[in-house]
Protein backbone atom coordinates (compact mmCIF):
# COMPACT_ATOMS: atom_id res chain seq x y z
CA UNK A 1 0.00 0.00 0.00
CA UNK A 2 1.38 3.18 -1.13
CA UNK A 3 1.93 6.28 1.81
CA UNK A 4 1.12 9.50 -0.85
CA UNK A 5 -1.00 12.32 0.64
CA UNK A 6 -4.26 12.60 -1.12
CA UNK A 7 -4.35 16.11 -1.82
CA UNK A 8 -7.68 18.20 -0.97
CA UNK A 9 -9.11 20.26 -3.76
CA UNK A 10 -12.18 23.32 -3.55
CA UNK A 11 -14.46 22.15 -6.25
CA UNK A 12 -16.30 25.28 -5.59
CA UNK A 13 -18.08 27.75 -3.89
CA UNK A 14 -21.55 29.38 -3.90
CA UNK A 15 -23.20 32.19 -2.00
CA UNK A 16 -26.62 32.78 -1.48
CA UNK A 17 -28.28 36.19 -0.50
CA UNK A 18 -31.46 37.76 0.33
CA UNK A 19 -32.77 40.94 0.88
CA UNK A 20 -35.03 41.48 4.21
CA UNK A 21 -35.73 45.41 4.88
CA UNK A 22 -38.73 44.11 6.54
CA UNK A 23 -36.76 41.56 8.88
CA UNK A 24 -34.24 44.30 9.66
CA UNK A 25 -36.23 45.47 12.52
CA UNK A 26 -34.92 41.65 14.62
CA UNK A 27 -31.13 42.91 13.77
CA UNK A 28 -29.76 42.70 17.74
CA UNK A 29 -29.33 46.78 17.36
CA UNK A 30 -32.18 47.98 15.27
CA UNK A 31 -34.36 45.52 18.18
CA UNK A 32 -32.92 47.34 20.60
CA UNK A 33 -32.99 50.91 19.60
CA UNK A 34 -36.50 50.70 18.34
CA UNK A 35 -37.69 49.25 21.70
CA UNK A 36 -36.09 52.63 23.27
CA UNK A 37 -37.67 54.75 20.25
CA UNK A 38 -40.52 53.31 18.31
CA UNK A 39 -40.49 56.19 16.19
CA UNK A 40 -36.78 55.42 14.84
CA UNK A 41 -39.33 52.07 12.29
CA UNK A 42 -40.29 54.98 10.61
CA UNK A 43 -36.95 56.46 10.14
CA UNK A 44 -35.71 52.71 8.42
CA UNK A 45 -38.49 52.36 6.72
CA UNK A 46 -37.21 55.65 5.02
CA UNK A 47 -33.66 54.51 4.16
CA UNK A 48 -34.46 50.90 2.95
CA UNK A 49 -33.64 49.93 -0.31
CA UNK A 50 -35.44 48.06 -3.02
CA UNK A 51 -34.68 43.70 -3.91
CA UNK A 52 -34.31 45.67 -7.37
CA UNK A 53 -31.23 48.10 -6.11
CA UNK A 54 -29.51 45.24 -4.05
CA UNK A 55 -29.81 42.84 -7.15
CA UNK A 56 -27.88 45.99 -8.78
CA UNK A 57 -25.23 46.83 -6.20
CA UNK A 58 -21.21 46.83 -7.16
CA UNK A 59 -21.09 45.03 -3.84
CA UNK A 60 -23.13 42.15 -4.42
CA UNK A 61 -22.63 41.57 -7.75
CA UNK A 62 -19.04 41.18 -6.80
CA UNK A 63 -20.04 38.78 -3.96
CA UNK A 64 -21.90 36.70 -6.27
CA UNK A 65 -19.11 36.75 -9.29
CA UNK A 66 -20.62 39.03 -11.74
CA UNK A 67 -17.53 41.27 -11.50
CA UNK A 68 -13.89 40.63 -9.81
CA UNK A 69 -13.61 42.50 -6.66
CA UNK A 70 -10.67 44.78 -8.36
CA UNK A 71 -13.36 46.24 -10.74
CA UNK A 72 -15.26 48.08 -7.62
CA UNK A 73 -11.82 50.45 -7.97
CA UNK A 74 -13.09 52.01 -11.06
CA UNK A 75 -16.74 52.58 -9.56
CA UNK A 76 -16.62 56.01 -8.04
CA UNK A 77 -18.59 56.15 -4.13
CA UNK A 78 -21.35 56.12 -3.11
CA UNK A 79 -21.95 52.68 -5.16
CA UNK A 80 -25.04 52.40 -3.40
CA UNK A 81 -25.77 55.55 -5.90
CA UNK A 82 -24.85 53.87 -8.97
CA UNK A 83 -26.63 50.62 -9.24
CA UNK A 84 -26.68 48.85 -12.64
CA UNK A 85 -29.40 46.91 -14.05
CA UNK A 86 -28.63 43.01 -13.23
CA UNK A 87 -30.38 39.21 -13.20
CA UNK A 88 -31.42 38.38 -9.78
CA UNK A 89 -28.87 35.27 -10.33
CA UNK A 90 -25.56 36.21 -11.04
CA UNK A 91 -22.87 32.92 -12.23
CA UNK A 92 -22.11 32.11 -8.35
CA UNK A 93 -25.82 32.94 -6.62
CA UNK A 94 -28.50 34.85 -6.62
CA UNK A 95 -30.30 37.89 -4.36
CA UNK A 96 -33.80 36.64 -3.21
CA UNK A 97 -36.66 38.92 -2.29
CA UNK A 98 -37.41 38.74 1.00
CA UNK A 99 -41.51 37.58 0.31
CA UNK A 100 -39.54 34.51 -0.96
CA UNK A 101 -37.17 34.08 1.80
CA UNK A 102 -40.31 33.98 4.19
CA UNK A 103 -41.17 31.07 2.22
CA UNK A 104 -37.75 29.14 2.88
CA UNK A 105 -37.85 29.76 6.48
CA UNK A 106 -41.14 28.08 6.65
CA UNK A 107 -39.61 25.30 4.67
CA UNK A 108 -36.73 25.44 7.22
CA UNK A 109 -39.51 24.48 9.95
CA UNK A 110 -39.93 21.23 10.85
CA UNK A 111 -42.33 21.98 13.95
CA UNK A 112 -45.10 24.05 13.16
CA UNK A 113 -43.27 27.27 14.81
CA UNK A 114 -43.45 29.34 11.88
CA UNK A 115 -47.00 30.73 10.45
CA UNK A 116 -47.69 32.95 7.10
CA UNK A 117 -51.02 34.75 6.75
CA UNK A 118 -52.71 32.45 3.95
CA UNK A 119 -52.71 34.81 1.29
CA UNK A 120 -49.53 35.91 1.62
CA UNK A 121 -48.40 32.89 1.29
CA UNK A 122 -50.05 32.04 -2.11
CA UNK A 123 -48.25 34.41 -3.53
CA UNK A 124 -44.77 32.82 -2.11
CA UNK A 125 -46.07 29.44 -3.18
CA UNK A 126 -46.78 31.27 -6.33
CA UNK A 127 -42.95 32.74 -6.45
CA UNK A 128 -41.25 29.53 -5.33
CA UNK A 129 -42.98 27.33 -7.66
CA UNK A 130 -40.93 28.94 -10.40
CA UNK A 131 -37.72 28.35 -8.83
CA UNK A 132 -35.47 26.37 -9.76
CA UNK A 133 -34.18 24.75 -6.59
CA UNK A 134 -37.67 24.74 -4.89
CA UNK A 135 -39.14 21.02 -6.03
CA UNK A 136 -42.99 20.66 -6.30
CA UNK A 137 -43.31 18.33 -3.13
CA UNK A 138 -42.22 21.34 -0.93
CA UNK A 139 -44.71 23.45 -2.61
CA UNK A 140 -47.15 21.11 -0.99
CA UNK A 141 -45.59 21.57 2.51
CA UNK A 142 -45.95 24.82 2.96
CA UNK A 143 -49.39 24.52 3.62
CA UNK A 144 -52.27 26.37 3.47
CA UNK A 145 -51.27 29.28 5.89
CA UNK A 146 -52.58 31.02 8.85
CA UNK A 147 -56.07 32.90 9.14
CA UNK A 148 -54.24 36.62 9.48
CA UNK A 149 -56.89 36.87 12.52
CA UNK A 150 -55.20 34.08 14.08
CA UNK A 151 -51.63 35.56 13.67
CA UNK A 152 -52.82 38.83 14.75
CA UNK A 153 -53.99 36.92 18.44
CA UNK A 154 -51.01 35.14 18.46
CA UNK A 155 -48.81 38.47 18.41
CA UNK A 156 -51.06 39.94 20.64
CA UNK A 157 -48.75 38.79 23.38
CA UNK A 158 -45.21 39.41 22.84
CA UNK A 159 -44.18 36.79 24.99
CA UNK A 160 -45.60 34.46 22.65
CA UNK A 161 -44.62 35.08 19.20
CA UNK A 162 -42.97 37.77 16.86
CA UNK A 163 -44.58 39.47 13.87
CA UNK A 164 -43.43 39.45 10.76
CA UNK A 165 -43.54 42.04 8.51
CA UNK A 166 -42.87 43.46 4.49
CA UNK A 167 -41.47 46.57 4.50
CA UNK A 168 -44.39 48.60 4.03
CA UNK A 169 -45.21 47.41 7.89
CA UNK A 170 -47.70 44.62 6.59
CA UNK A 171 -47.88 41.37 8.61
CA UNK A 172 -47.87 38.78 7.22
CA UNK A 173 -46.84 35.84 9.46
CA UNK A 174 -45.11 35.22 12.90
CA UNK A 175 -43.06 32.57 14.36
CA UNK A 176 -43.77 31.09 17.78
CA UNK A 177 -41.49 30.73 20.81
CA UNK A 178 -40.87 26.67 20.90
CA UNK A 179 -41.51 26.63 25.06
CA UNK A 180 -43.29 28.82 27.81
CA UNK A 181 -40.30 28.96 29.86
CA UNK A 182 -37.17 28.14 27.60
CA UNK A 183 -34.98 31.27 26.94
CA UNK A 184 -33.11 28.77 24.70
CA UNK A 185 -36.40 28.40 22.25
CA UNK A 186 -37.63 32.04 22.02
CA UNK A 187 -39.08 33.32 19.13
CA UNK A 188 -36.26 35.70 17.92
CA UNK A 189 -33.81 32.82 18.51
CA UNK A 190 -36.00 30.29 16.73
CA UNK A 191 -36.15 33.15 13.73
CA UNK A 192 -32.24 33.48 14.09
CA UNK A 193 -31.60 29.83 13.53
CA UNK A 194 -34.31 29.24 10.92
CA UNK A 195 -32.61 32.07 9.16
CA UNK A 196 -29.54 30.65 9.37
CA UNK A 197 -30.91 27.38 8.58
CA UNK A 198 -32.76 28.21 5.48
CA UNK A 199 -30.02 30.17 4.15
CA UNK A 200 -27.41 27.71 3.85
CA UNK A 201 -29.39 25.75 2.80
CA UNK A 202 -30.07 27.72 -0.27
CA UNK A 203 -26.15 28.05 -0.65
CA UNK A 204 -25.69 24.20 -0.61
CA UNK A 205 -28.63 23.63 -3.12
CA UNK A 206 -26.92 26.33 -5.24
CA UNK A 207 -23.57 24.65 -5.07
CA UNK A 208 -25.20 21.35 -5.71
CA UNK A 209 -27.15 22.25 -8.38
CA UNK A 210 -24.40 24.60 -10.29
CA UNK A 211 -21.85 21.47 -10.01
CA UNK A 212 -24.02 19.35 -11.25
CA UNK A 213 -23.48 17.32 -8.09
CA UNK A 214 -25.05 14.04 -6.68
CA UNK A 215 -26.41 15.28 -2.89
CA UNK A 216 -25.78 11.36 -2.36
CA UNK A 217 -22.21 11.69 -2.73
CA UNK A 218 -21.29 14.05 0.01
CA UNK A 219 -20.37 12.23 2.77
CA UNK A 220 -19.63 14.97 5.45
CA UNK A 221 -21.23 18.76 6.51
CA UNK A 222 -19.42 21.45 8.34
CA UNK A 223 -21.57 23.29 9.21
CA UNK A 224 -19.76 27.05 10.77
CA UNK A 225 -22.71 29.54 10.95
CA UNK A 226 -22.67 31.74 14.33
CA UNK A 227 -25.68 30.80 15.64
CA UNK A 228 -26.52 28.52 19.12
CA UNK A 229 -29.18 26.19 18.18
CA UNK A 230 -30.13 23.78 21.39
CA UNK A 231 -32.58 24.60 24.15
CA UNK A 232 -31.73 25.22 28.01
CA UNK A 233 -29.50 22.18 28.65
CA UNK A 234 -27.56 22.12 26.05
CA UNK A 235 -27.56 25.50 24.47
CA UNK A 236 -25.68 26.19 21.60
CA UNK A 237 -25.54 22.08 21.14
CA UNK A 238 -25.70 22.43 17.60
CA UNK A 239 -25.63 20.42 14.52
CA UNK A 240 -27.25 22.79 12.02
CA UNK A 241 -24.90 20.84 9.74
CA UNK A 242 -27.11 17.93 9.68
CA UNK A 243 -30.47 19.50 9.44
CA UNK A 244 -28.70 21.71 6.79
CA UNK A 245 -27.59 18.21 4.82
CA UNK A 246 -31.59 17.22 5.21
CA UNK A 247 -32.67 19.99 3.48
CA UNK A 248 -30.61 19.26 0.56
CA UNK A 249 -30.83 15.85 0.50
CA UNK A 250 -27.70 14.48 1.55
CA UNK A 251 -29.19 11.08 2.78
CA UNK A 252 -25.37 9.71 3.19
CA UNK A 253 -23.90 12.28 5.46
CA UNK A 254 -23.44 12.94 9.01
CA UNK A 255 -21.67 16.44 9.91
CA UNK A 256 -21.09 18.71 12.68
CA UNK A 257 -20.54 22.34 13.71
CA UNK A 258 -17.78 23.86 13.91
CA UNK A 259 -17.73 27.52 16.03
CA UNK A 260 -14.76 29.71 15.90
CA UNK A 261 -16.79 33.20 15.00
CA UNK A 262 -15.62 34.68 12.61
CA UNK A 263 -13.00 32.56 11.89
CA UNK A 264 -14.91 29.24 11.88
CA UNK A 265 -15.18 28.82 8.20
CA UNK A 266 -10.95 29.26 7.37
CA UNK A 267 -11.05 26.24 10.21
CA UNK A 268 -13.71 24.74 8.64
CA UNK A 269 -12.15 24.09 5.33
CA UNK A 270 -8.67 23.23 7.04
CA UNK A 271 -10.77 20.41 9.03
CA UNK A 272 -12.42 19.56 5.54
CA UNK A 273 -9.56 19.88 3.24
CA UNK A 274 -7.82 17.29 6.06
CA UNK A 275 -10.82 14.55 6.55
CA UNK A 276 -10.39 14.53 3.13
CA UNK A 277 -6.64 14.26 2.66
CA UNK A 278 -6.17 11.30 5.42
CA UNK A 279 -9.18 9.30 3.26
CA UNK A 280 -11.80 9.79 6.13
CA UNK A 281 -14.21 11.11 4.07
CA UNK A 282 -14.40 11.98 -0.27
CA UNK A 283 -16.22 15.07 -0.17
CA UNK A 284 -16.77 17.07 2.36
CA UNK A 285 -19.39 20.04 2.33
CA UNK A 286 -18.43 23.28 4.33
CA UNK A 287 -21.41 25.72 4.89
CA UNK A 288 -23.01 28.77 6.64
CA UNK A 289 -25.90 30.32 7.04
CA UNK A 290 -26.54 34.23 7.94
CA UNK A 291 -26.26 36.22 10.90
CA UNK A 292 -29.63 37.83 11.24
CA UNK A 293 -28.65 39.58 14.38
CA UNK A 294 -25.80 41.75 12.22
CA UNK A 295 -28.70 42.96 9.92
CA UNK A 296 -28.93 46.89 10.61
CA UNK A 297 -26.05 47.02 13.06
CA UNK A 298 -25.03 50.06 11.95
CA UNK A 299 -28.36 51.24 11.12
CA UNK A 300 -28.05 54.55 13.30
CA UNK A 301 -24.45 56.24 11.33
CA UNK A 302 -26.35 55.26 8.08
CA UNK A 303 -29.42 57.27 8.59
CA UNK A 304 -27.24 60.14 9.99
CA UNK A 305 -24.98 60.09 6.81
CA UNK A 306 -28.32 60.18 4.99
CA UNK A 307 -27.33 56.93 3.36
CA UNK A 308 -29.28 54.11 2.66
CA UNK A 309 -29.08 51.08 5.13
CA UNK A 310 -26.45 48.73 3.40
CA UNK A 311 -27.18 46.02 5.78
CA UNK A 312 -30.15 44.91 4.86
CA UNK A 313 -28.98 41.67 3.44
CA UNK A 314 -28.35 38.07 4.45
CA UNK A 315 -25.56 36.61 3.36
CA UNK A 316 -24.80 32.17 3.26
CA UNK A 317 -22.15 30.08 1.62
CA UNK A 318 -21.66 26.81 0.91
CA UNK A 319 -18.12 24.99 -0.06
CA UNK A 320 -17.01 21.44 -1.47
CA UNK A 321 -14.05 20.06 -0.85
CA UNK A 322 -12.71 16.85 -2.32
CA UNK A 323 -9.94 14.91 -3.14
CA UNK A 324 -7.69 15.68 -6.09
CA UNK A 325 -9.05 16.06 -9.81
CA UNK A 326 -6.26 17.07 -11.58
CA UNK A 327 -8.66 20.44 -12.43
CA UNK A 328 -9.44 22.26 -9.50
CA UNK A 329 -6.80 24.46 -6.91
CA UNK A 330 -5.36 22.59 -4.18
CA UNK A 331 -5.71 23.69 -0.54
CA UNK A 332 -1.96 23.26 0.33
CA UNK A 333 -2.26 21.28 3.73
CA UNK A 334 1.17 22.62 4.68
CA UNK A 335 0.27 26.06 4.12
CA UNK A 336 -1.72 26.06 7.25
CA UNK A 337 -1.03 29.32 9.13
CA UNK A 338 -2.82 29.31 12.79
CA UNK A 339 -2.38 32.07 15.72
CA UNK A 340 -1.51 29.75 18.78
CA UNK A 341 -2.62 30.15 22.39
CA UNK A 342 0.52 31.76 23.28
CA UNK A 343 1.59 33.64 20.15
CA UNK A 344 -0.22 37.18 21.54
CA UNK A 345 -2.94 39.08 20.47
CA UNK A 346 -1.61 42.70 18.35
CA UNK A 347 -2.13 42.49 14.62
CA UNK A 348 2.08 41.67 14.11
CA UNK A 349 1.73 38.64 16.29
CA UNK A 350 -1.21 37.29 14.09
CA UNK A 351 -0.07 38.26 10.97
CA UNK A 352 3.04 36.84 11.42
CA UNK A 353 1.48 33.85 12.14
CA UNK A 354 -1.50 33.71 9.69
CA UNK A 355 0.95 35.14 6.87
CA UNK A 356 4.79 35.14 7.09
CA UNK A 357 5.26 32.24 8.73
CA UNK A 358 3.40 30.03 6.64
CA UNK A 359 5.35 31.80 3.41
CA UNK A 360 8.92 30.85 5.25
CA UNK A 361 7.59 27.21 5.47
CA UNK A 362 6.25 26.99 1.71
CA UNK A 363 9.86 28.91 0.48
CA UNK A 364 7.35 31.71 -0.73
CA UNK A 365 7.53 35.43 -1.06
CA UNK A 366 4.61 37.92 0.16
CA UNK A 367 4.16 38.62 -3.75
CA UNK A 368 3.98 35.35 -4.79
CA UNK A 369 0.72 35.25 -3.49
CA UNK A 370 -1.59 36.67 -5.64
CA UNK A 371 -4.28 37.92 -4.33
CA UNK A 372 -4.68 37.87 -0.08
CA UNK A 373 -8.73 37.30 1.32
CA UNK A 374 -8.99 38.54 4.35
CA UNK A 375 -11.77 40.57 6.29
CA UNK A 376 -13.46 41.50 3.36
CA UNK A 377 -16.51 44.08 4.78
CA UNK A 378 -18.00 46.80 2.42
CA UNK A 379 -16.49 49.87 3.22
CA UNK A 380 -20.10 51.50 2.08
CA UNK A 381 -20.87 49.56 5.48
CA UNK A 382 -18.43 50.33 8.10
CA UNK A 383 -17.09 54.27 7.26
CA UNK A 384 -20.21 55.63 8.27
CA UNK A 385 -19.87 54.65 12.08
CA UNK A 386 -16.27 55.39 12.11
CA UNK A 387 -14.91 51.98 11.50
CA UNK A 388 -13.02 52.82 8.39
CA UNK A 389 -12.22 50.56 5.71
CA UNK A 390 -11.22 47.49 7.68
CA UNK A 391 -9.95 45.56 4.06
CA UNK A 392 -7.93 48.44 3.39
CA UNK A 393 -6.22 48.71 7.33
CA UNK A 394 -5.69 44.88 6.96
CA UNK A 395 -3.95 45.28 3.29
CA UNK A 396 -1.37 47.78 4.46
CA UNK A 397 -0.95 45.72 7.16
CA UNK A 398 0.37 42.77 5.30
CA UNK A 399 2.06 45.33 3.06
CA UNK A 400 3.96 46.71 6.38
CA UNK A 401 5.11 42.73 7.21
CA UNK A 402 6.22 42.64 4.04
CA UNK A 403 8.41 45.39 4.49
CA UNK A 404 9.58 44.63 7.58
CA UNK A 405 11.02 41.55 5.71
CA UNK A 406 12.63 43.41 3.14
CA UNK A 407 10.54 41.96 0.49
CA UNK A 408 9.27 45.08 -0.50
CA UNK A 409 10.32 48.64 -0.11
CA UNK A 410 8.33 50.78 2.45
CA UNK A 411 7.43 53.20 0.02
CA UNK A 412 5.59 50.45 -2.07
CA UNK A 413 3.35 49.50 0.59
CA UNK A 414 0.81 50.87 -0.66
CA UNK A 415 1.37 49.28 -4.18
CA UNK A 416 1.59 46.40 -2.46
CA UNK A 417 -2.09 46.84 -0.92
CA UNK A 418 -3.76 47.62 -3.95
CA UNK A 419 -1.79 44.55 -5.95
CA UNK A 420 -2.28 41.87 -3.53
CA UNK A 421 -5.59 43.04 -1.99
CA UNK A 422 -8.95 43.99 -3.09
CA UNK A 423 -12.01 46.33 -1.97
CA UNK A 424 -14.15 45.10 0.37
CA UNK A 425 -17.42 44.06 -0.77
CA UNK A 426 -19.40 41.45 1.54
CA UNK A 427 -22.20 42.20 3.67
CA UNK A 428 -21.22 42.59 7.33
CA UNK A 429 -22.25 38.96 8.04
CA UNK A 430 -19.53 38.27 10.49
CA UNK A 431 -17.75 35.21 9.62
CA UNK A 432 -19.31 35.25 6.01
CA UNK A 433 -17.50 38.10 5.43
CA UNK A 434 -14.26 36.73 6.35
CA UNK A 435 -11.91 35.58 3.60
CA UNK A 436 -14.56 33.21 1.97
CA UNK A 437 -16.18 36.06 0.02
CA UNK A 438 -13.17 35.58 -2.36
CA UNK A 439 -13.42 31.71 -2.58
CA UNK A 440 -15.82 31.56 -5.51
CA UNK A 441 -13.91 33.59 -8.22
CA UNK A 442 -10.94 32.54 -6.92
CA UNK A 443 -11.80 28.76 -7.53
CA UNK A 444 -12.31 29.77 -11.55
CA UNK A 445 -8.87 32.21 -11.46
CA UNK A 446 -6.74 29.40 -10.39
CA UNK A 447 -8.63 26.73 -12.60
CA UNK A 448 -7.96 28.66 -15.73
CA UNK A 449 -4.69 30.34 -14.80
CA UNK A 450 -5.32 33.56 -14.04
CA UNK A 451 -3.94 33.22 -10.85
CA UNK A 452 -1.53 30.80 -9.30
CA UNK A 453 -2.52 30.94 -5.83
CA UNK A 454 -4.22 33.09 -3.16
CA UNK A 455 -4.05 33.05 0.84
CA UNK A 456 -7.08 33.13 3.12
CA UNK A 457 -6.81 34.46 6.34
CA UNK A 458 -9.56 34.70 8.63
CA UNK A 459 -9.49 37.00 12.25
CA UNK A 460 -12.26 35.26 15.10
CA UNK A 461 -12.90 37.66 18.02
CA UNK A 462 -12.92 35.35 20.74
CA UNK A 463 -13.08 38.13 23.73
CA UNK A 464 -16.91 39.05 22.68
CA UNK A 465 -17.52 35.52 24.34
CA UNK A 466 -15.89 37.32 27.71
CA UNK A 467 -14.22 33.25 27.94
CA UNK A 468 -10.59 34.68 26.78
CA UNK A 469 -9.14 37.90 25.96
CA UNK A 470 -7.66 36.17 23.05
CA UNK A 471 -8.41 36.85 19.48
CA UNK A 472 -8.18 33.98 16.41
CA UNK A 473 -7.20 33.02 13.48
CA UNK A 474 -6.48 30.68 10.68
CA UNK A 475 -5.08 30.77 7.07
CA UNK A 476 -4.18 28.51 4.33
CA UNK A 477 -2.77 28.70 0.60
CA UNK A 478 -5.27 27.97 -2.15
CA UNK A 479 -2.67 27.04 -5.08
CA UNK A 480 -3.73 25.87 -8.82
CA UNK A 481 -3.34 22.35 -9.43
CA UNK A 482 -0.28 21.45 -11.16
CA UNK A 483 0.63 17.85 -11.39
CA UNK A 484 3.17 16.64 -8.64
CA UNK A 485 6.40 16.48 -9.55
CA UNK B 1 0.36 63.18 27.34
CA UNK B 2 0.76 62.76 31.32
CA UNK B 3 -1.01 59.16 32.31
CA UNK B 4 0.66 59.15 35.49
CA UNK B 5 -2.09 58.97 38.98
CA UNK B 6 -4.77 58.91 35.77
CA UNK B 7 -7.66 56.53 35.59
CA UNK B 8 -7.59 54.97 32.18
CA UNK B 9 -10.36 53.34 30.28
CA UNK B 10 -8.56 51.29 27.40
CA UNK B 11 -11.02 50.22 24.37
CA UNK B 12 -9.24 48.28 21.39
CA UNK B 13 -10.08 47.30 18.27
CA UNK B 14 -10.21 43.26 16.67
CA UNK B 15 -8.58 44.77 13.83
CA UNK B 16 -6.22 47.62 15.02
CA UNK B 17 -4.62 47.38 18.67
CA UNK B 18 -6.30 45.67 20.79
CA UNK B 19 -7.29 46.94 24.25
CA UNK B 20 -5.13 44.71 26.54
CA UNK B 21 -2.12 46.33 24.71
CA UNK B 22 -3.70 49.74 25.21
CA UNK B 23 -3.92 48.87 28.98
CA UNK B 24 -0.88 47.84 29.51
CA UNK B 25 0.79 50.79 27.88
CA UNK B 26 -1.30 52.87 30.13
CA UNK B 27 -0.28 50.78 33.36
CA UNK B 28 3.58 51.20 31.96
CA UNK B 29 2.91 55.10 31.88
CA UNK B 30 1.44 54.80 35.78
CA UNK B 31 -2.51 54.97 35.01
CA UNK B 32 -4.35 53.00 36.97
CA UNK B 33 -7.01 50.88 34.25
CA UNK B 34 -10.44 50.77 35.37
CA UNK B 35 -11.56 48.97 32.12
CA UNK B 36 -10.25 47.23 29.38
CA UNK B 37 -11.62 46.25 26.80
CA UNK B 38 -11.89 44.94 22.58
CA UNK B 39 -14.94 45.51 20.73
CA UNK B 40 -15.28 43.98 16.97
CA UNK B 41 -16.64 46.68 14.83
CA UNK B 42 -17.37 44.37 11.82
Amino acid sequence: MGNAIMRPVITGARYFLTHCSGLMRYGSKPAREISRKPALLGEIASHLRTHEQSIGYAPNRVFLGSMHPDELRSIPRPWYSRNEAAERRQPHGEVMPEEEFYGILKLSDDFDLLWLEESFLAGVREALSRHPLIDASELDRLGDGTAAAAIEKQTADAAKALPLHLPDGRLVGCVNRAHDEDDALTAPVILENLACKGSAAMALRTLLHDGQLDPGGIDYVINCGEEAVGERYQRGGGNLAKAIGEMCGLDNATGSDLKAFCCGPVHALVMAASLVSAGVFRRVAVVAGCSLAKLGMKFQSHLAAQQPIIEDTLAAVAILVGPDDGVNPILRLDSIGRHNIGAGSSQQAIFEKLIAEPLRRCGLRFEQIDKYATELHNPEATEPSGSGDVPARNYRLIGALAALRNEIDRSDIQRFAETHGMPGFSPTQGHIASAVPFLGQAVDLLRDGRMQRAMFLAKGSLFLGRMTQMSDGMSFILERNEPCG
Amino acid sequence: MELSGKKVIAIGERDGVQGTSIGNCARSAGATVVLEMTHCFV
